[in-house]
């Protein structure tokens, strides 16, 4: 394909340059974006990257025609436009593909790219036609996707392919990525990046989310920076390291080393003992499972996502039955028992999918730091929520752990999602647990914000917590642990001390390879 | 294009707040053409329905005593609501609540202090309808029953139990005596009546009318409302009370708030440990509790005795959902919202008297208002979420298939 031809290999015309100017974006209590500049061209990927709640999203909303702004204008190949719902925006070739898949399980792959489209033979459905057209773009972009998969059948990595697909096939020609990376495992990132970096090849434009500078590096052509909702600039990714990227982002130093001072570990706080688990389908999720956390320690489980990482943390924390075997916390023999008493037991639990069981969305920030706590003093008093209290913890924890928000009453669906990650480590670290279980703790999270969430892990475990850790990213798993246990199809391939184990061994051990130490 | 965008922003909030009200005068509108299509003048007609309602202190007393059951039902309906589960069983639970008061009134009659005989009828009602609402919402949170289902058919077997006491065991005497069998129970004593404003007024030393004191105008009316002989009953007064302690049990309380988690989001309560089965059957429960004793309001207040089942819910069960949603589903919103719901129910009645109107025509006026009301709520929603969530056309299908998938699967 030559460079200059017009057309994409979808055969639909090429966006050329998009341009944003003078963006303002404006939600109660907060200047989401101030004046933003923007612009990308075709064949070209460039990175939007900025703190948790710097406007990535809320820009990028504004370009798929989800918000308006306030003031500012989008150019569409030197021309002016008015984007007011995501149907200009995908008649204008601008797809966006969001952090939250955006898919129906029970329904096929052709089914799900057909939905809410027009049949060619209206009334009746054209998925032979829709099928035919999927194979041909899977083709023509290396996708492996098959039309007739039920969604539920398929992994992460293939549903995040799907949505790739589903806008290539409503025929966007600049696409939206809004942290596309985030729950895929570095082999799924991998072919990924392949995908995208093709589709540049072939004169789409895109926009890549990430907090992942790694990625950023290997990935896009050009990177601006948002701090605050301004633009603080913007250059070629060949002409900035890393340090420089965080600094431009944070606006200060960030250490991007993790240093495990020395302590001493006490008594086990967490046991589990020879403990075998079903799902509701019968197939075994756990198989004999056997691991201590003690007190001053920080266990880390790696494992490719889906190998039993959930059951283990829910085992512990009451939400999945056992069929066999023990669990004590804190020297208390706890199987079986409901979450609640788990809580009571010093356990606090920061669970994988934040914005499914980590918050309720349409509760304050206030209102959403006493979930587990409100039945008892000093958060109630007899049956009587206590507001004075209340209000007051909240104020302590959003300026302790730096949360961003316009206020406590805000609704937390009004957060950045990082800012959600930071709301829910507050209020499970100033439980004051004794063991604490985080999954994937800073997903999604800033580079700031990571660091000061493995910081307060840290000085957790310098105060004695037992922590478990459930990760897939192997730097911070190896970073962070003093001990890592590898899950492979619900089993515990072994248990290894991170100092002494290459990354190679451990990505062995993650494909099922007996432990070599 | 910034200052139009501002503009219209603002615009659109005030549509939003003023949507119900234009919901009514819409349905109004469509409602004229149908009287017109009649030959009936729509004007005066609306002019009876408005006067029939609010224009005079029978009218007025009427249109509150109407609103009396329709706050005490809506309260229920707004806690189910709250608690994500669906009550379309207020109906029978009024049912009940007013066939097991009526039969503690028969019993106790005078043989205690008055007061505590209602206070026991009033629990007794309450208890009957909780006990009618905890039976669906068991059998939702153990085995998943579809709650909207087991409460319609909860109904039926409420109006079949009450007719099979009334024809039975319940029936008046006199009925039997006289050999008129018409189903329905004995009057309860008088003294266990709930005070109509009326004797309060004259038990406070208001004992002229409002032509002995030369009253005119607006100044009668009221004040007829409130000490001359109406139906009106201190039933109206409890039930505002009712609505504040609801606000202060959902907002105020650990109790209310845990309902209010899991009705927003019961993975996220799940995981913080409160149990959400449990919370389930209990909003369930209260909301039961609440019909019931609209219906033993409805007892000690008005009917004093317990006529045929239909008759005593008289569609407060299905009409209160309505009133609910008219207020928000917030317990003091819920206050004006019932007492236009009475007027609309008791003006229409006028109306049909007044104009000769067929009286499904009156039906047909209410039906779509209720239409109208719960179509545009759902609008200013759906409205709100484009605002400030990921929709598209295409996503919204995706959104409901995925809701309906969750409803499916649980
Ligand atoms: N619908 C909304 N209502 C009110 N405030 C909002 C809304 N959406 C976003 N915000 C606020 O705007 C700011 C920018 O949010 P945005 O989601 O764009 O951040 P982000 O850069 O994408 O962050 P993250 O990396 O955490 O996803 C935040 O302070 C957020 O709280
Ligand atoms: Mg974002």
């Amino acid at each position: 394909m030559t460079p200059d031809a017009k057309l994409l290999p979808s055969g639909l015309p090429r966006i050329e340059s998009m341009e944003m100017r003078g963006i303002v974006k404006k939600f109660p209590g907060v200047l989401a974006c101030d004046h933003v500049n923007f612009d990308v061209k075709a064949g070209e990927i460039h990175a939007l990257l900025g703190e948790n709640g710097a406007g990535k999203s809320t820009l990028m909303k504004i370009l798929y025609g989800l918000y308006h702004p306030e003031e500012g204008e989008i150019i569409l190949n030197g021309l002016p436009v008015e984007i007011n719902s995501p149907t200009d925006s995908l008649n204008h070739g601008i797809g966006m593909i969001h952090q939250h898949f955006m898919l129906v399980d029970t329904l096929t792959v052709a089914e799900n790219v057909a939905l809410g489209l027009k049949s060619t033979r209206e009334p009746r459905m054209d998925l032979d036609v829709v099928s035919a057209r999927i194979r041909e773009l899977a083709v023509k972009y290396g996708l492996k996707v098959d039309p007739n998969a039920l969604v539920s059948k398929l992994a992460v990595g293939e549903r995040q392919r799907v949505e790739i697909v589903k806008a290539l096939y409503r025929g966007a020609a600049l696409l939206v990525l809004d942290e596309p990376t985030a729950v895929l495992t570095p082999q799924e990132v991998e072919e990924l990046f392949h995908i995208f970096r093709q589709m540049a090849a072939d004169g789409h434009a895109l926009i890549f989310i990430s907090h992942k500078l790694d990625e950023i590096f290997a990935l896009t052509d050009r990177v601006t920076v948002l701090r605050d909702g301004k633009a603080v600039g913007s250059t070629l990714t060949s002409q900035i390291n890393k340090a420089g990227l965080a600094a431009m982002m944070v606006g200060r130093e960030v250490s991007l080393s993790r240093e495990r001072p020395d302590v001493t570990v006490g008594k086990v706080r967490l046991s589990l003992k020879g403990i075998n688990a079903f799902n509701a389908d019968g197939q075994q999720i756990l198989k004999e499972i056997n691991l201590e956390v003690r007190s001053g320690e920080i266990v880390g489980v790696a494992g490719i996502s889906g190998n039993g990482q959930r059951p283990l943390a829910e085992t512990v924390a009451g939400l999945q039955p056992v069929a066999s075997g023990t669990v004590e916390l804190d020297g208390q023999l706890v199987t079986g028992l409901p979450p609640a008493r788990m809580f009571k037991a010093g356990l606090s639990y920061i669970p994988e999918e934040r914005m499914h069981d980590g918050v309720v969305k349409d509760f304050s920030v206030a209102e959403n730091l006493i979930l587990q706590d409100h039945i008892h003093a000093p958060f109630s008093k007899g049956i009587f929520l206590d507001f004075k209290f209340i209000a007051k913890h909240a104020q302590r924890l959003i300026q302790a752990f730096n949360v961003k928000t316009p206020s406590r009453e805000t609704l937390v669906k009004n957060l950045s999602g990082g800012n959600i990650q930071k709301l829910i480590l507050a209020r499970e670290l100033a439980r004051g647990p004794r063991v604490l279980i985080a999954a994937q703790p800073t997903r999604g999270v800033d580079i700031g914000a990571t660091e000061y969430i493995h910081a307060q892990l840290l000085k957790g475990r310098a105060e004695g917590l037992a922590t478990l850790l459930i990760s897939e990213d192997l730097d911070e798993v190896k970073a962070m642990s003093d001990r890592i246990a590898v899950l492979f199809e619900g089993r515990i391939m072994g248990i290894v001390t991170s100092d002494e184990v290459s990354t190679e061994q451990l990505g062995l051990m993650m494909a099922g390879e007996a432990a070599a130490v | 294009m910034g200052k139009t965008r501002l503009n219209r922003q603002h615009l659109e909030r005030l549509f939003d707040t003023l949507l119900p009200l234009l919901a009514v005068l819409g349905a109004f509108a469509i409602g004229a053409v149908i009287l017109a299509l009649q030959g009936v003048n729509p004007l005066e007609a609306y002019k009876a329905m408005v006067v029939g309602a609010f224009g005079s202190k029978n009218g007025l007393a009427d249109t509150l005593v109407k609103s009396i059951p329709l706050l005490l039902v809506g309260l229920g309906i707004a806690i189910a609501f709250r608690g994500g589960v669906i009550n379309i069983g207020a109906e029978g639970q009024l049912i009940v609540g007013a066939l097991f008061s009526t039969y503690i009134g028969l019993q106790l009659g005078e043989s205690m202090s008055p007061a505590l005989v209602i206070l026991l009828g009033l629990a007794a009602g309450a208890l009957m309808g909780g006990l009618w609402g905890t039976i669906p919402g068991y059998l939702k949170a153990q085995l998943g029953v579809n709650e909207i289902l087991s409460t319609i058919m909860m109904n039926q077997i409420a109006i079949q139990i009450g007719f099979f006491l009334l024809r039975g065991v319940m029936i008046d005497p006199a009925e039997i005596a006289a050999g008129t069998n018409i189903p329905h129970s004995a009057r309860l004593t008088k003294a266990i009546d709930i005070p109509r404003f009326t004797d309060i007024a004259k038990s406070l030393g208001f004992t002229e009318s409002a032509k002995d004191l030369g009253l005119e105008g607006w100044s009668k009316e009221i004040y007829g409302l409130l000490a001359e002989p109406t139906r009106l009953h201190a039933g109206l007064i409890f039930a505002i009370i009712i609505a504040i302690l609801v606000y202060i049990f959902l907002w105020r309380t650990t109790i209310g708030y845990r309902i209010r988690a899991v009705g927003l989001n019961p993975h996220a309560s799940r995981y913080a440990g409160i149990d959400v089965k449990k919370n389930m059957v209990l909003s369930m429960t209260l909301s039961g509790a609440f019909a019931g004793l609209a219906g033993a309001v409805e007892i000690f207040g008005l009917h004093h005795r317990m006529f045929e089942p239909l008759a005593v819910s008289a569609g407060y069960g299905f009409s209160g959902i309505v009133a609910a949603l008219f207020g928000k589903l917030h317990p003091l919103g819920m206050i004006p919202s019932s007492i236009l719901f009475g007027g609309l129910l008791v003006g229409g009645d006028k109306m049909q008297r007044a104009m000769q109107v067929p009286q499904v025509l009156i039906q047909v006026i209410l039906g779509l208002v209720v239409l109208f009301v719960v179509s545009t709520d759902y609008f200013v929603r759906r409205r709100q979420n484009r605002r400030v969530s990921v929709t598209s056309r295409a996503d919204d299908l995706i959104l409901a298939a995925k809701t309906i998938e969750e409803v499916t699967n649980e």
